[in-house]
């Protein structure tokens, strides 16, 4: 027993982060999931259990809807711009040897500030509609009257998504660019000999190659899209009259503002839940990817 | 490949617009932080006549940026020592180690990965508040090192699986205790992984931004970020360049640590994503 003790030994030095990772995530967010069939405040000592009645009433909640919509709207963009655009030049930067580094730094610029920073500059200098480039674009052409896109009400999330895209576009580049670049060497001059045009090439040989990374990719963007916060909170805090809400600022407001934690609860487990499907996915087609 | 002329006129053309696009708005603070707010107003696009240094004294008082930079640098310096500390020594067993349940660990992490920090939130808030925590930036650290620990022990992992069996067992057989053998032999062999991972929980610790705003109570404890956050409030008289001047002083350091260290972080982006 003692002997068996020793061989395993070694299994200890998993302990500091599965300690750090079951305290901070799972056992609160086991009391998430409890807390979603309370009607707990916060405060009081008293959680009446009340079933799924914070499910039922979050459901018939017009700015849920709308923060559903918003996220939905969110996914459908980041699966379309950014993954075009990083597509797009990781297929440019391929076969650039010289120019390749020094671009690839250049497009990362964006990802690596502080969306804080980068919210505040776009909601500054390029979206203000009295002091920013929108304000310039007004002033050299009188007959336009740009408004302050954030504070639309159709288009304001679009608006904000625009801002995370500009930041995260980069980072699809970058994985892209690394999956071209492990495609069999031997398999692109074949079907270069082959006279194959460069669409060609692309559907047939570096397509395959990559796809296992293009499909995680996006259900990486499929997970993420249901947990945008940062961009929204900071452009517009889900305004204006809850328009821009997405599902992470709607929960955050009834946490914190209106002191409603079932209610906050309720809405972060129907995130979690729309990122457990996509992730059960994403885990079963790494671990099969392995194994390969 | 054979690339006739006007096709090379429109890939350049392509990059040439999307290196515009993602540097423009990094123009605007550059040579904004310079002017006086009027001068921003009439022209956002004209260079600096003059330098009008007082923005950045300016935001460097408004937005505390003395004690927010030391914050930032001790959260990311703090959190990056938890990540990857206990990062080596989960990666060290799951990639060279052979055991029951491994795959259980395996999709923990993976799975881990993805937990919205919402789901979380709330009674992290509510037991730091009985604790009297609030504010605590060593606090902070401990909830950031988890959230990014299932994407360091995943990337451990894969820089610990390239070591060769053979070496632990060479090492074993000359009487070597495991400790020897983890600061001797394994550590130097991964060192470059432990850099990648390094450089990426710093950056992500220095960006975050959901967790500090939310535990980080009382300007003293602000990070840099949030500080900037004030210059912003309503507290604070409109004005532009102040803003464009804190915003370059914030992304400057940035910019340096990310220039100098990219190599590592190209690394790990595509190392979290990737399967060899």
């Amino acid at each position: 027993m003692i002997k068996q003790l020793k061989k395993h030994a070694y299994l200890a030095l998993l302990l500091p982060s599965l300690l750090i990772s079951v305290s901070i995530v799972v056992i609160p967010g086991i009391q998430t999931v409890y807390s979603s069939l309370t009607d707990w405040n916060g405060f009081a000592a008293k959680k009446t259990f009340i079933g799924l009645q914070n499910y039922a009433r979050l459901f018939q909640d017009p700015y849920f809807r709308i923060a559903l919509k918003n996220n939905l709207i969110w996914m459908l963009l980041f699966l379309t711009v950014p993954v075009a655009m990083g597509m797009a030049m990781a297929l440019l930067l391929l076969h650039r040897r010289r120019s390749r580094n020094l671009l690839q730094m250049i497009f990362l610029i964006p990802y690596v500030l502080a969306p804080v920073v980068t919210a505040m500059i776009f909601k500054n200098i390029i979206y203000s509609p009295t002091s920013g480039f929108l304000h310039f674009l007004n002033e050299l052409n009188q007959g336009l009257s740009l408004k302050n896109p954030l504070t639309n009400k159709d288009f304001g999330i679009i608006a904000v998504a625009a801002v995370d895209m500009w930041h995260f576009w980069s980072y699809l580049m970058i994985i892209y660019l690394a999956a071209l670049r492990q495609t069999p060497q031997d398999q692109v001059e074949a079907a270069q000999l082959d006279g194959a045009s460069f669409p060609q090439l692309f559907r047939h040989v570096y397509l395959p190659n990559i796809k296992p990374t293009a499909a995680l990719m996006s259900i990486m963007i499929v997970i993420f899209s249901f947990l945008a916060f940062d961009y929204v909170n900071l452009l517009t805090q889900g305004g204006p009259a809850h328009y821009t809400e997405v599902l992470a600022t709607l929960a955050y407001t009834k946490a914190f503002s209106e002191r409603r934690i079932g209610m906050a609860s309720a809405i972060s487990v129907v995130m979690s839940a729309f990122g457990l499907i996509a992730s059960i996915l994403y885990t079963r087609l790494t671990i099969r990817e392995e194994r390969d | 490949m054979k690339q006739s002329k006007w096709s090379q006129i429109l890939q350049w053309t392509l990059i040439v617009i999307m290196v515009i696009v993602s540097l423009f708005p990094l123009y605007l603070v550059l040579i904004n932080a310079f002017k006086s707010h009027a001068d921003i107003v009439a022209n956002p696009l004209s260079f600096p006549l003059e330098l009008y240094w007082q923005n950045f004294t300016k935001a460097w008082k408004n937005g505390h940026f003395g004690q927010g930079f030391l914050n930032s640098l001790r959260l990311a310096a703090i959190t990056a020592l938890i990540v990857l500390t206990a990062s080596s020594l989960a990666g060290y067993v799951l990639g060279m180690k052979k055991f029951r349940g491994q795959k259980l660990v395996h999709v923990y992490f993976l799975m881990a990965m993805t937990v919205p920090v919402q789901l979380f939130l709330f009674p992290l808030y509510g037991a730091l508040a009985k604790l009297g925590l609030i504010g605590s930036v060593y606090a902070v650290c401990f909830i950031i090192a988890a959230v990014n620990m299932p994407l360091a022990v995943m990337l451990m992992r894969t820089f610990f699986m390239k070591v060769p069996v053979q070496i632990e067992e060479a090492a074993r057989l000359d009487g070597a205790s495991t400790f020897q053998l983890l600061t001797r032999i394994v550590i130097p062999m991964v060192r470059p992984g432990m850099i990648t991972v390094a450089v990426l929980i710093i950056l992500n610790a220095w960006n975050e931004y959901l967790i500090s705003s939310t535990f980080l109570q009382g300007e003293e404890n602000f990070t840099v970020t949030l500080g900037y956050l004030t210059l912003n409030g309503a507290s604070v008289t409109f004005d532009q360049g102040m803003k464009m001047a804190g915003a370059l002083m914030i992304i400057v350091p940035i910019l340096i640590f990310f220039l100098s260290l990219q190599r590592y972080f190209v690394d790990g982006l595509a190392n979290g994503s990737l399967k060899e």
